[in-house]
């Protein structure tokens, strides 16, 4: 056992420490090694023995390299284990993650609205809340002293003397209308989505509200499209082929002939839900747009003619979503909106569908 | 409008069922909300007499009756005191639904003796409030007979909801004719429905009543008749039934007739008792102050546009609208005068609303009632009267004159189709007019009925012909489609409000949708508001919020009453402040209210972290940044002041706010923490940290197509030299940075703040901070000189800050 191959390869077998084996290294392959001191001998050799010894001593030196190399990466492998085995976290302790936020569904039911719309031509009209009684009933073919003023419980603001206009909050969304149609030329295809005032309160009222505006101006335009458009836009929105809507003659003083519209539901589950005819809930005001309206916006109701309608978004937010009551809406309650609510990357798509 | 199916069949003769006429009615546009089919819902329930009444052998306050309802005797159980042998009352047999529960009635066993059904009270079977006992019913009602045929409930009660275009469906007549267009029967000749040979006008004896009409705008026309020698009793049977069922208590006849035609034909009257009145009767405005006291008990104070009908000394009648109680008619009254009045809808209007006052009248007056009606109105009631109270009739006065003029439409017949989408044969709309009274000649001119004043050029006219016809066959037409994918539509505006309020969402805000209208003492701190309702709803809802702040913090306070640990409220909307000629300048505001716990207490970090002002901060730049306004740009300055002379009523923390500026006017958003005093009056206990961000502020994005600019990384590597500077405690770090920053604007491409400290080594008074500075060579690496200089200058910049490089 005096070959110092067989003696250094079993030494470095038992070494367990990387000092021993450096310890192994330097005896071996260091500078007076005794693997070392076999290389130096092929110098005394002549070139035959050196031809016959050098290939061999040669595989010694490597076989040491190797099995030193390869114990090497074991021990440190070894260590590593062992320390990493001395680092264990219990990962079953709570890890930190940001609450999300919320969109709160009038605001996504508007986006939903826009998204519809859009594919249908339809762009998005805004206008002031206060309003003058001329674009909020005037102009919408409502005189002051019209029943239908009454029926609207309209909010409004004192008039400082002289003032040459009656300010209130608007009672529903048709002065955009008026807005529209004053500053732009037809063809037009709006929505107008918004805030909406009536000073009224109950459990289904409430005294700010959103409403949907539609308002479609060009020529050619009858009842026909109308109907088309609403069941368009509810078949889109509600994301069911079967629903069903009711047009029942009705009356608003801005359109002629005028309609209110019900939808079909059916019960599931003790909810009324969008679809089938088991029964109708009224959605929608609507109608072609009044002559004397279109004529107050200085347009030729013998040349312009179109359709209308409103719509409470809060309630199709309810009717979509299932919400029963509509108070909770405007409370701020961050259990509700969180409930309701929906997570900032819901962005209504056409291709990813409208609702979340 | 409440009218009773038989009260409907009256005018119209007819076999529909009342499925069909009900479908009908909502078809053509006169809504049903409801039906009250008493008849159908205690069919059930029948007259029965108890026969015994025995105590129950285990309950004291329990009777063991046998009952007959017809079919022999039955045991029935029943805890009513005032059950009795001999008792003739209603009984609900195994099977009935009790109305008020809608319990379906069984054989039962009831303390161990068997029941088979319930005697009744008005309380369960819904016919009135009554639970005292069972209902007792006279001895002679025929036992057997269901409940409704003997109590008359057969007839179901109709409510329709009438639009206030239809002033003819405010009376059953209008309905009827209505229907009877539609083809459900047709309508029966008015004399027959009360029984008359005819309704000319009654001709009386000697002159007709003292009236007149000076107020021919109000009241343009006044016509009377007088009865003389009634007997002022009940009603007949039948009309009390109709009235009764719709829910109107019968007075006494001469009330009822009125309020019976009231119903019946839309056209109101009114009674005076002659005997109260002093000198003739006159409609003419009121003079300002006058008053009088209406039917309904409460005085009225009137003033000069409005019309009333008075006589020399005093108002009876606020014309169209309520009778006066002195001159109402009583059960000693025997000498009265008709009136059946034309008043004029915009005076009855403006009057009522003036008032305050609504009633049957109003409702009718203020559509219109038929101006060529009062003829007939009056000679139906002067029959009416005569018929029933007896009595001799006066002449009839006509003063004034009705507005009659009637006007005729040009009509194309295609309208039906280019407006109403649905084509319909020339003959068959014809048809439709003159079911509905309008006239139409050779040409089509036509001329609505004196009853129909809604109608006001052709698109009414197809309206008429599209109800009737039927809305639900106008087929469906897609909107032609511009052709290829849709367009974008949205505005810069409104990409900018869905960005923000998606980030704020993704950010780990709650949006919330507060009132617009907030208290007055709310909007104080806020600058107070610009508008404030005159009719608010309630004073927590009066003026227009001028921040978006009032109603989050509320919210936010409700949720920590509520134990939320942490509350991250955002809102997007409007301010609603001042704007030009007496406008609105309505601001898109986005405000954010942060309170409670930033960082719950955790195994990681320890203790809970409340929000502080860097918190909103951070809010307000992250999602300006989103907005698109260029952030790098933006000064921090003060808080803007609501003006108040002593700071009083701030509504932010004056050492812990700001606001955002591009350049020293245009603020873009304020941040910070809430005064304690604000916070107090939202009842706030924590620390409040608050943003609001002017989105109409942001300046607009340049529009310039999509191409980005060509990627060039920097060829070499940037070099951070770090600085530590020891300034003025009160000396803004962002001086220091924006000094330091613009020594050598080429090579110094960002500083920022990483330590601030004070205390130990740094005399008081005084603060260090240290800045990271990172250069970026050009072409050619920095030599040693370059960035000795470039310290110099950096160096240098501080120093004229104050500041002094630490050692």
């Amino acid at each position: 056992m005096d070959d110092p191959k067989l003696v250094a390869l079993s030494e470095i077998e038992q070494c367990d420490t990387p000092a021993r084996l450096e310890e192994i290294r330097v005896q071996t392959l260091g500078k007076s090694g005794s693997i070392t001191a076999l290389t130096k001998t092929l110098g005394s050799m002549t070139d035959e023995e050196r031809r016959a010894q050098g290939p061999i001593i040669h595989a010694i030196k490597q076989t040491i390299s190797d099995a030193i190399g390869t114990r090497k990466v074991a021990l440190e492998d070894a260590a590593l284990d062992a320390r990493l085995a001395t680092e264990t976290l219990d990962m079953t302790l709570p890890a930190d993650v940001p609450a999300g936020g919320t969109i709160h569904p009038v605001s996504q039911v508007m986006d939903e609205l826009a998204e519809i719309f859009a594919d249908l031509g339809f762009a998005v009209a805004t206008g002031p809340e206060i309003e003058d009684d001329w674009h909020n009933f005037t102009a919408l073919n409502i005189p002051e002293s019209h029943p239908a003023r009454a029926m609207h419980d309209t909010f409004y603001f004192p008039a400082p003397d002289g003032a040459a206009r009656k300010m209130l909050l608007r009672t529903h969304t048709s002065p955009v209308q008026i807005r529209t149609m004053l500053n732009q030329k037809p063809p037009i295809r709006i929505i107008a989505p918004g805030r909406t005032y009536r000073s009224d309160s109950d459990a289904t009222h409430t005294p700010m509200f959103h409403q949907v505006e539609g308002l479609v101006i060009d020529k050619g335009i009858t009842l026909g499209h109308l109907k088309w458009t609403l069941e368009t836009f509810l078949k889109a929105f509600f994301e069911r082929d079967d629903i069903v809507l009711r047009l029942r003659p009705s009356y608003f003083p801005f359109t002629e002939p005028s309609a209110e519209v019900d939808v079909g539901f059916t019960m599931e589950k003790g909810k009324r839900v969008i679809g089938g005819s088991d029964g109708w809930m009224e959605v929608l005001g609507s109608g072609m747009v009044h002559p004397k309206v279109i004529a107050a916006c200085g347009l030729d109701p013998e040349e312009w003619q179109g359709f209308a309608f409103g719509c409470g978004i809060d309630r199709l937010a309810m009717l979509k979503y299932g919400m029963d009551d509509l108070r909770p809406f405007f409370d701020g309650d961050i259990r509700w909106l969180k409930h309701y609510g929906f997570s900032g990357l819901d962005v209504p798509t056409l291709s990813g569908g409208v609702g979340a | 409008m409440k009218f009773t199916l038989g009260w409907l069949k009256e005018h119209l003769d007819t076999t529909a069922s009342l499925e069909h006429v009900v479908e009908t009615l909502t078809r053509i546009g006169l809504e049903v909300e409801g039906v009250e089919d008493a008849g159908a819902t205690l069919a059930a329930f029948r007259v029965a007499r108890v026969l015994t009444a025995a105590p129950h052998p285990q309950a004291d306050k329990l009777q063991v009756l046998t009952v007959d309802a017809g079919d022999g005797p039955l045991q029935v159980v029943c805890g009513a005191p005032n059950a009795r042998a001999g008792l003739v009352g209603v009984f609900g047999a195994p099977g009935a639904v009790v109305p008020s529960n809608a319990m379906v009635l069984k054989v039962a066993s009831i303390r161990g003796v068997e029941s088979n059904g319930m005697m009744c009270s008005t309380r369960e079977l819904e016919l009135g409030d009554d639970h005292d006992g069972i209902i007792e019913l006279p001895a002679d009602a025929p036992v057997g007979t269901p409940y409704p045929d003997y109590a008359g409930l057969n007839d179901p009660v109709f409510d329709v909801a009438i639009t206030p275009n239809r002033q003819d469906c405010m009376g059953v007549r209008g309905i009827a004719r209505d229907l009877a267009a539609a083809g459900l029967g047709t309508l029966k000749p008015l004399a027959g429905i009360y029984r008359q040979d005819n309704l000319d006008p009654v001709a009386g004896e000697g002159p007709g009543p003292d009236v007149r009409t000076d107020d021919a705008d109000g009241c343009p026309a006044f016509f009377a008749q007088g009865v003389a020698g009634v007997t002022n009793g009940a009603s007949p049977p039948w009309m009390a039934r109709y009235l009764t069922a719709i829910g109107q208590k019968p007075i006494s006849v001469l009330v009822d007739i009125t309020n019976f035609l009231s119903v019946d034909l839309g056209r109101p009257l009114h009674v005076y008792d002659r005997a109260t009145l002093r000198g003739g009767l006159v409609a003419r405005k009121a003079t300002a102050g006058e008053t009088v006291v209406a039917l309904n008990g409460k005085t009225y104070t009137l003033d000069a546009t409005m019309t009333v009908i008075a006589d020399d000394v005093a108002v009876h009648d606020i014309g169209g609208i309520m009778g006066g109680e002195e001159s109402g008619v009583s059960a000693d009254t025997t000498d009265i005068v008709i009136e059946c009045a034309y008043f004029d809808p915009d005076h009855i209007a403006r009057t009522g609303q003036k008032l305050q006052l609504t009633s049957d009248a109003r409702q009718r007056f203020e559509r219109g009632v038929d101006p060529a009606f009062l003829d007939e109105g009056l000679s139906i009631a002067t029959r009416l009267v005569l018929d029933h109270c007896g009595g001799t009739a006066s002449g009839v006065t006509r003063a004034g004159n009705p507005p009659l003029g009637r006007r005729a439409y040009a009509y194309g017949i295609d309208k039906a189709e280019t407006l109403g989408g649905l084509a319909v044969p020339a003959d068959r709309q014809r048809a439709i007019f003159e079911s509905l009274g309008f006239g139409v000649d050779a040409v089509w001119n036509v001329t609505p009925p004196t009853w129909r004043r809604d109608i006001d050029g052709p698109a009414d006219l197809v309206e008429e012909v599209i109800r009737i016809e039927g809305i639900d066959k106008v087929a469906s037409v897609p909107l032609p489609r511009v052709p290829g994918v849709a367009r974008p539509t949205a505005t810069p505006e409104q990409k900018l409000e869905r960005r923000v309020r998606r980030a704020a969402a993704a950010r780990g805000l709650d949006e919330a949708v507060t009132w617009s209208f907030v208290s007055e003492a709310q909007a104080a701190p806020f600058g107070g508001g610009t508008w404030t309702l005159a009719n608010p709803i309630s004073e927590d809802l009066k003026v227009m919020r001028p921040s978006m702040l009032p109603g989050l913090l509320s919210a936010a306070q409700r949720n920590l009453a509520s134990h939320a640990d942490s509350v991250r409220l955002f809102e997007i909307g409007r301010r609603y402040l001042p704007g030009r000629d007496g406008a609105s300048h309505e601001r898109a505001t986005v405000g954010i209210v942060l309170t409670g716990d930033r960082r719950p207490r955790g195994w990681r970090e320890g203790r809970g972290v409340a929000f502080d002002a860097y918190d909103a901060k951070a809010e307000a730049i992250a999602l300006l940044g989103v907005a698109g306004a260029p952030v790098d740009n933006l000064q921090v300055m003060g808080p803007e002041s609501n003006g108040a002379a002593d700071g009083a009523g701030e509504a932010w923390h004056p050492g812990q706010s700001g606001t955002l500026r591009l350049g020293p006017k245009t603020v873009l958003a304020a941040f910070g923490m809430l005064h304690p005093r604000v916070r107090k009056a939202f009842d706030l206990d924590l620390p409040v940290a608050a943003v609001e961000l002017y989105l109409d502020a942001i300046p607009a994005k340049r529009a310039n197509g999509f191409m980005r600019p060509a990627y060039a990384p920097p060829a070499l590597q940037s070099v951070t030299r770090d600085f530590a500077f020891l300034v003025p405690a009160d000396l803004a770090a962002d001086a220091l940075v924006r000094a330091v920053r613009g020594a050598d604007k080429k090579a110094i491409v960002a500083a920022r703040v990483f330590d601030v400290f004070t205390g130990q080594g740094v005399e008081d008074g005084m603060k260090s901070v240290a800045i990271e500075v990172v250069l970026q060579p050009g072409d050619k690496s920095f030599t040693d000189e370059e960035l000795k200089a470039i310290r110099a200058a950096i160096v240098a910049a501080a120093e004229k800050q104050g500041a002094t490089l630490r050692g």
